[in-house]
């Protein structure tokens, strides 16, 4: 394994290689077609090199662990606003999460509906590309429209278009208090509707999901103290009427469980990540004949469990997901399916161009993790 | 202003040109006149302007794939324009070019409250968004100060921001979906009413392209319901510094304000004069404003206003009412009219980090007597969104050519001090040669080779962006 120490070297590493590197930062999120490659890690570039609390901007490079990135921010009370979810008790991994794995794989979680993807939150990018070149893009200020935007397109490339040695965030403040209204036994439709609901209120609702088990529904609230007490009140009168309230850490609890899909975790099966129109999750959810399933994001993101067994429920998951619009990644599978199956969406012919003739320029020799977004 | 001689090649066949595009668009929806394509001369950047070839007005996303088709096969280059209000230049014509207006498009074409998007052809002005969902509470969050003209097809051009985007985000943030036309006249459609991307985020990617990668013709946008009400409260200092602390005191504290405006002496006495909104004679002037109910309202306030204290404030002027609301907005809203009324002005758009406001005021103070030009500044202070905008008179020779260097060397200042050329207006012909200040050779290549793939003979909106210099090999090679 190639642990360069500094962008310099992981640089020479990139340019240097002779085969295609698998490119990993802490190893806790192994998702998507298996690479055959010489391990090439980031994690051997540490550290938070500028926090500017009163600027809301932090830069670290990209193998810092997340942990110490929100134990600084912590500090400061503040956090990384798209709260993004710890793989390794889904995927059965160890390994030590970095910022630069969260970034390459737009990680977001439950707060993604208010606040943005983990895209929304990346104001610059350092990074390798397949030449070995080192590239920046952005910067650490919150409004840049200088030149084109490749922070987005490096965020969530899953390391196949460079490797990236340096990320600069926006991040945000923790609230006061935080409180969850819950309600049990919901359908999926009535689920899904009142997560709507509650989305569609001028309450400014920071987390809205649906679990299938329980036929729960939770909806959250942040913000001062005094703010949140009215706003559940106002949702109690309305939307969440008769709706159970839990507040500080129990509410905190609850939706760590969503963002790490904490229920799915153990359980036999692969795991399916479907993005879709939130109002489409129950007609999803129906036409796979009701699996188990998380729905966060008011419905817009489904988390399915399926069978392990034969394609890993690719072929019934692409159909439903081909009829109602929108894309499913499959992100825990065996090796096999893995290989077997499109682990990401697969691409209408003009985007599948368009997505091959950039690989063609950020990774001209189709070194970096080649393959493993199809 | 330097731009590429125009092909001779694509200047003799204006006539054939024009009869292929008669034969995809209506007669009124091709302009070739001389007299006529001088309404597309310039966009709302008018030192520079240059009538283009033609003109065609498409009124559907296949009419507009139907034009790029001819256009790439006859190698005209094209300029996509929304409404023609960039500051930047980001829709100016070369002599050869064909001017893509999409303003017939302004149709919504579905409203979906329960998933919280509208998708419209691009045609439509930012305002008319929130206006078609406004019955139900609904609004479009980008805010540029141009919205009730500008377009959605240029707000995505160049990734729009707005006074709001402190709590909102920009353009890119509340973008869904789009269809875009590739320069070869193929229709692609990015996004949907889903979140975020399958595969590389060419959304993303797209938005803040400066029509160099494709045209837009529909997109899908994000809405959100209206807040219960908003109130702003004023504060003056007397000292720019002491303003700067306190913004990151606001904002360190916890409560996220949809906007933290700032304007400078220069500016509060020439809003003073020309809109009366009874601002304070100070050096620094913030308007804060929040959300949420009443109750909401007035805690957050509360604690605004304790903060504001602390650092010894001339004015702190809450808002107890909507008129009271308005009038405090009043000066801000006229501050770019009111410095135009004292002269011609350039408006600059550079970011930088909130921390370095105090070196970066005192500079541009400093440079203000150097260039002999007047500088008045009001910006968004929140996210380090500048607008400086340097005083000039348009008529007296030279003085243009001084106010330009004096913008380049304060954007040159906001990438020393670890910010950027510009925040919300794009690179367009303005800050095209400032690039290589932001970028080294390699930055630049690689967002070059990203405009290779989607447009490889390089005709969409020629001359933008990229230093002539830096994209001269790809030009030549492409022709």
């Amino acid at each position: 394994m190639m642990r360069p120490g500094s962008e310099a070297e992981l640089a020479d590493a990139v340019a240097g290689a002779t085969g295609p590197l698998r490119v990993i930062g802490g190893g806790t999120r192994d998702i998507g077609a298996p690479v055959d490659g010489d391990v090439l890690s980031a994690a051997g570039l540490s550290g938070i090199s500028l926090y500017e609390p009163g600027a809301l901007t932090l830069v670290a490079a990209a193998g810092t662990p997340l942990a110490d990135i929100e134990a600084a921010l912590a500090s400061e009370g503040q956090r990384l606003a798209f709260e993004p979810m710890d793989h390794r008790g889904l995927l059965g991994t160890t390994g030590v999460p970095t910022i630069g794995g969260v970034v390459a794989a737009n990680v977001s979680g439950p707060r993604r509906i208010q606040a943005g993807a983990c895209r929304d939150s990346a104001l610059g990018v350092r990074f390798v590309d397949g030449r070995g070149r080192v590239l920046k893009n952005g910067g650490r200020v919150m409004k840049n429209v200088t030149g084109y935007d490749l922070v987005k397109l490096l965020a969530g490339s899953w390391g196949t278009l460079g490797v990236l040695s340096e990320v600069s965030l926006k991040v945000q403040a923790i609230p006061e208090t935080e409180a969850t209204l819950v309600a049990q036994g919901l359908s999926a439709q009535d689920g899904v509707a009142a997560l709507s609901a509650a989305l569609g209120s001028p309450f400014d609702v920071t987390g809205a999901a649906w679990l299938s088990d329980t036929g729960e529904a939770r909806v959250r609230i942040e913000g001062l103290a005094a703010s949140v007490a009215y706003r559940l009140k106002q949702m109690g009168a309305e939307i969440c009427a008769g709706w159970d309230v839990y507040e500080g850490v129990a509410s905190a609890a609850l939706w760590q469980e969503v963002r790490d899909v904490t229920p799915l975790s153990g359980q036999a099966g692969t795991v399916w990540r479907v993005s879709v129109k939130p109002t489409d999750a129950p007609a999803l959810l129906n036409a796979l004949g009701d699996p188990q399933a998380i729905c966060d994001w008011g419905g817009g993101l489904v988390w399915l469990l399926m069978p392990e067994g034969g394609d890993g429920g690719a072929a019934a998951v692409r159909g439903a997901v081909a009829r109602l619009g929108g894309h499913a990644t499959l992100v825990r599978g065996s090796a096999e399916t893995r290989r077997a199956v499109s682990v990401f969406q697969p691409e209408e012919a003009g985007v599948a161009r368009i997505t091959a003739g950039l690989r063609a320029q950020f990774d001209p020799r189709g070194i970096l993790n080649p393959g493993l977004m199809g | 202003m330097d731009m590429p001689p125009p092909s001779p090649t694509v200047l003799a066949k204006k006539a054939r040109i024009l009869d292929r595009l008669r034969t995809v668009l209506p007669a009124d929806a091709v302009i070739g006149d001389e007299a006529e394509t001088r309404a597309y001369e310039c966009d709302a950047l008018t030192a520079y302007r240059c009538p283009p070839l033609a003109a065609v007005l498409p009124a559907s996303t296949n009419e507009v794939a139907a034009v790029l088709k001819i256009c790439h096969e006859e190698n005209v280059p094209v300029v996509p324009r929304g409404a023609g209000t960039s500051l930047a230049g980001g829709a100016l014509p070369t002599a050869d070019s064909v001017i893509l207006g999409v303003a017939r498009m302004n149709a919504v074409l579905e409203t979906d409250y329960e998933n919280r998007f509208v998708r419209v052809q691009t045609g439509r002005t930012n305002l008319s968004v929130t206006g078609a969902v406004e019955e139900m509470d609904f609004f479009y969050a980008p805010d540029p100060s141009s919205q009730l003209a500008c377009a959605i097809a240029g707000n995505i051009a160049m990734n729009s921001g707005g006074a709001h985007c402190l709590k909102y985000g920009v353009t890119t943030n509340n973008l869904l979906g789009v269809t875009l036309v590739t320069m070869e006249g193929e229709v692609v459609e990015i996004g949907g009413a889903h979140l975020d991307a399958g595969g590389l985020d060419l959304l993303g990617l797209i938005c803040g392209s400066e029509g160099q990668l494709g045209v837009v013709t529909e997109a899908t946008l994000r809405i959100l319901r209206k807040p219960e009400g908003a109130r702003p409260v004023l504060i003056g200092y007397d000292d720019i510094v002491v303003a700067g602390e306190c913004v990151s005191d606001i904002i360190k504290s916890g409560i996220l304000p949809v906007a933290i405006e700032f304007m400078d002496r220069p500016c509060i006495r020439a809003t003073e004069a020309f809109a009366g909104a009874g601002y304070p004679d100070c050096e620094a002037l913030l308007i804060v404003e929040v959300e949420g109910s009443e109750e909401e309202i007035a805690a957050q306030l509360e604690r605004i206003v304790a903060i504001a204290k602390t650092h010894n404030p001339v004015e702190l002027r809450e808002s107890g009412s909507p008129e009271e609301s308005a009038k405090i907005w009043l000066g801000r809203k006229s501050a770019f009219g009111a410095m135009g009324q004292i002269n011609d002005y350039m408006c600059l758009d550079g970011t930088i980090p909130v921390s370095q406001l105090p070196l970066v005021l005192r500079r541009i103070g400093e440079m203000s007597k150097e260039f002999g030009l007047d500088v008045g500044n009001v910006f968004h202070a929140g996210d380090g969104n500048m607008h400086p905008l340097i005083l000039f008179d348009a008529n007296k020779p030279g003085d243009l050519e001084k106010c330009e260097a004096f913008g380049a060397e304060i954007l040159k200042l906001c990438v020393e001090v670890g910010g950027c050329l510009t925040g919300e207006h794009g690179v367009g012909i303005e800050k095209r040669d400032l690039m290589v200040t932001q970028y080294e050779a390699d930055d630049l290549d690689i967002q070059m080779a990203v405009k290779d793939v989607f447009d490889p003979k390089w005709l969409l909106n020629p001359a933008k962006v990229f230093p002539l210099q830096s994209s001269e090999t790809r030009r030549i090679a492409a022709e």
